[in-house]
């Protein structure tokens, strides 16, 4: 595996790891930007979330389909988006703070899905409760898992086929030479 | 109205998960992502906290669902334990999953707890 397709090479919190160069020197090099590049990304992905709330309310008792809508779907498009950012876009500074720490980090939220656990106990309905608690993060790690995945082996395959067709491309000359 | 409101708390909410993630990863190096773990429990606490009380719609709308909604995230969480179990922390990824459910719903829990007990 060449060394830029390591994952251990990569970063393990997207939101900005200081073990990554790059990531490191970003705040530094441009604070307001990246700072304002993530504000107006959470702006969008919260609202979109208050949309969808409001589309699909739900009462304590019931099963919150709108937020486990919204961190299963969140946790699918990070993982794809990490893959790029890290193999594909790898000159886009700002494309991770915005997407990644602003929209996905705005969209999804981890506090109303631990309080709306305790709202339905309080409600009486545990057993919504439970399953609710244990669904979520069974959805959301499958889908980071399979996106990541499945962006990842593309990459690869894009990269093999390229270095196929450059093999290729160099068979003429030296035929020419022979 | 709502959206408004929405959008300004997460404005703050945003930017402050990552200057606090930040921070935290500057003083505390670690393959374990502590930084997204604190942000994660803080908010819960808060969120719990405000919906304990009897806030108003508008206050609900800045302080929880933006506020709160982007100071925490679920999309890092997830990210993070599919990377701990790549890079083979998979204790490490087990313990991110267990303590961040289990301190969080702790945090959320003593928020409205705390918020009744001081309306008695």
């Amino acid at each position: 595996m060449p060394d830029a397709m390591n994952p251990a090479n990569e970063a393990v919190d997207p939101d900005v790891d200081l073990h990554i160069p790059t990531q490191r020197r970003e705040f530094e090099d441009r604070p307001i930007p990246v700072l304002v590049v993530i504000a107006i990304g959470a702006t969008m992905g919260a609202a979109a979330r208050h949309g969808l709330d409001l589309a699909f309310p739900h009462a304590a008792r019931e099963f919150a389909w709108a937020t486990f809508g919204i961190n299963v779907a969140g946790c699918a498009l990070i993982g794809v988006l990490m893959v790029l950012v890290e193999h594909v876009w790898t000159t886009r500074r700002l494309l991770r703070p915005f997407l990644g720490v602003g929209v996905l980090g705005g969209f999804t939220t981890f506090s109303t899905y631990v309080v709306d656990v305790s709202l339905a106990v309080d409600a009486s309905a545990p057993r919504v409760a439970l399953l609710y608690l244990v669904a979520m993060p069974v959805a959301a790690l499958g889908a980071v898992w399979v996106t990541a995945t499945l962006t990842r082996r593309m990459i690869d395959r894009r990269t093999t086929q390229r270095q196929l067709a450059d093999d290729a491309g160099d068979m003429p000359s030296y035929a020419e030479r022979g | 109205m709502s959206f408004l409101l929405v959008a300004l708390g997460a404005a703050i909410g945003g930017p402050l998960r990552y200057l606090v993630d930040r921070a935290i990863q500057a003083r505390h190096d670690s393959v374990f992502p502590w930084g997204t773990f604190t942000v994660n429990i803080a908010g819960s606490f808060i969120l719990g906290v405000i919906a304990g009380l009897p806030t108003s719609s508008a206050v609900m709308a800045l302080t929880g669902t933006g506020l709160c909604g982007a100071l925490t995230t679920y999309s890092s969480f997830g990210y993070e334990v599919v990377r701990l179990v790549q890079v083979n922390a998979r204790a490490l990824a087990l313990l991110n999953v267990a303590g961040s459910i289990s301190a969080g719903l702790g945090a959320g829990y003593t928020g409205l707890v705390l918020a009744q007990a001081i309306l008695g």
